[in-house]
């Protein structure tokens, strides 16, 4: 016992000493990194916004005009985080990021602009994980599938031009991958819907997620 | 100037006869999984030798001042450290580049080929000589990274270099080279199974060539080779 107790002692203060040295170097990284990444995450989400909104639509700086998405109990939608574009603060449109829960390979995490009037304004698929190859078409690099929504509205709530081509309705299925865009589609269907219930207080809502000042 | 035979001995070891992907088959994980295109083989492998070379020259360069009983806990620590702030700077320079690697940067850590040289060889070699053992361990697993990674995006998507300006900047998206326009993508290949077959057949190739080169040599020594190796065996 006595004869372990210096052997102990010593290699706990190594292992310590070593455990500080490490742990500030990761933690100095951090501190040098740190600006430059959350300024790319930024870049990221507003080269992102300004492809499915027109940067002249809008006046206003979208990814600061934000905020938590408001409950709606008569939607099962998925909302996260609501942009908002505005011209002389007159709304134009709203970029609502949605996750599609049914994907062939579990969430699909959305990007949804909605113009004022209700017709899409644009749609992208910021995450997911559909088999590549087949699902996969749902990202933009990989096929201009996912630019179909683009213009489109909802006539009325029983409109059946809402589904994949297999299902009697207006956009494509893709050859071997029908249950991707199947998810896909009842999501921005479900986003339209969700917006045009709501549309009074996204606009009104003043911004309250944490975008830098 | 001469080559320093112990260097060359280091190059041939990680390059060729020793070389991380093909012969210890260490750090499979990432090797496999990171493998569907040559820029993200690329990304992968200049990482990992970054981390390697970094490691090895810090675990020799200390390996006086640490106690035998701790010394894993410590190599881990320092690897650790040194993939973390990979992770960091490749999220703010390179913020495509990381987003395609995603959780596979993490995983450097338990790359085994890292922690295996600085047990097998930076604790127990001087500086220079580990961290020259670092550089070529590494470019082994990078060029076996990178060729999986050809052959892969070759068989499944008919390019090479797609998205090179993830890695390079965007002057580098003209590298793209289609080789062959293909309808739909060849999923096996990309999928991690393709990996597995594509590895083994590379595997297969190396020890064939180190099998004629065996045979090329004079006969003498080959006999002498198998008699030893009768009374290993009996």
């Amino acid at each position: 016992m006595s004869t372990l107790a210096p052997a102990i002692s010593k290699n706990s203060i190594v292992l310590a000493l070593f455990a500080i040295a490490c742990t500030s170097t990761v933690g100095l990284v951090h501190l040098l990194t740190k600006d430059r990444i959350e300024m790319q995450a930024q870049q990221q989400l507003i080269e992102q916004l300004n492809e499915i909104i027109h940067i002249d639509s809008h006046d206003n700086e979208m990814f600061r005009d934000c905020m938590a998405a408001p409950k709606d109990s008569n939607s099962d939608l998925l909302v996260d985080v609501i942009y908002r574009a505005r011209f002389n603060n007159k709304p134009i449109a709203a970029a609502i990021k949605t996750v599609a829960p049914d994907g062939y390979n579990g969430n699909i995490e959305l990007l949804i602009a909605i113009k004022a009037d209700g017709s899409v304004s644009g749609v992208r698929t910021l995450r997911h994980k559909e088999t590549p190859g087949l699902g996969d078409k749902i990202e933009l690099r990989k096929s201009d599938w996912i630019e179909n929504f683009s213009g489109k509205k909802i006539i009325n709530d029983n409109d059946k031009r809402w589904a994949v081509k297999k299902d009697g309705g207006m956009f494509d299925q893709f050859t071997g991958a029908t249950i991707t865009p199947r998810a896909v589609v009842k999501t921005v269907r479900k986003t339209i819907n969700y917006f045009k219930a709501n549309q009074e207080s996204i606009f009104t809502t003043a911004s309250n997620c944490g975008a830098k000042e | 100037m001469k080559i320093n035979p112990e260097y060359k001995e280091l190059a041939w070891q990680g390059l060729w006869k020793n070389n991380p992907g093909l012969v210890q088959l260490l750090g499979l994980c990432p090797l496999l999984a990171m493998t569907s295109t040559v820029v993200n083989a690329l990304g992968l492998g200049i990482a990992t030798l970054f981390v390697l070379i970094c490691s090895n020259t810090t675990v020799s360069a200390i390996r006086e001042w640490v106690p035998k009983e701790i010394r894993i806990p410590i190599f881990v620590l320092i690897i650790a450290a040194f993939v973390t702030c990979v992770e960091l700077l490749m999220n703010a320079f390179t913020f495509d580049l990381y987003q395609s690697l995603g959780i596979f940067l993490p995983l450097i850590v338990t790359n085994c080929a890292i922690i295996g040289r600085a047990e097998a060889y930076a604790s127990k070699n001087p500086v220079k000589q580990a961290s020259f053992d670092g550089l070529m361990m590494g470019l082994g697993f990078l060029a076996v990274l990178v060729v999986l990674g050809g052959i892969r995006e070759i068989l499944g998507q008919g390019t090479l270099f797609d998205r090179a300006d993830l890695l390079l900047g965007p002057w580098a998206s003209q590298l793209k080279i289609q080789v062959y326009q293909l309808d739909s993508q060849f999923l096996l290949a990309i999928l991690p199974p393709g990996a597995f077959i594509a590895m083994g057949f590379l595997i297969a190739g190396k020890n064939a060539i180190d099998h004629k080169a065996a045979q090329a040599k004079p006969k003498k020594l080959e006999q002498a080779i198998e008699r030893v190796r009768v009374n290993f065996e009996s």
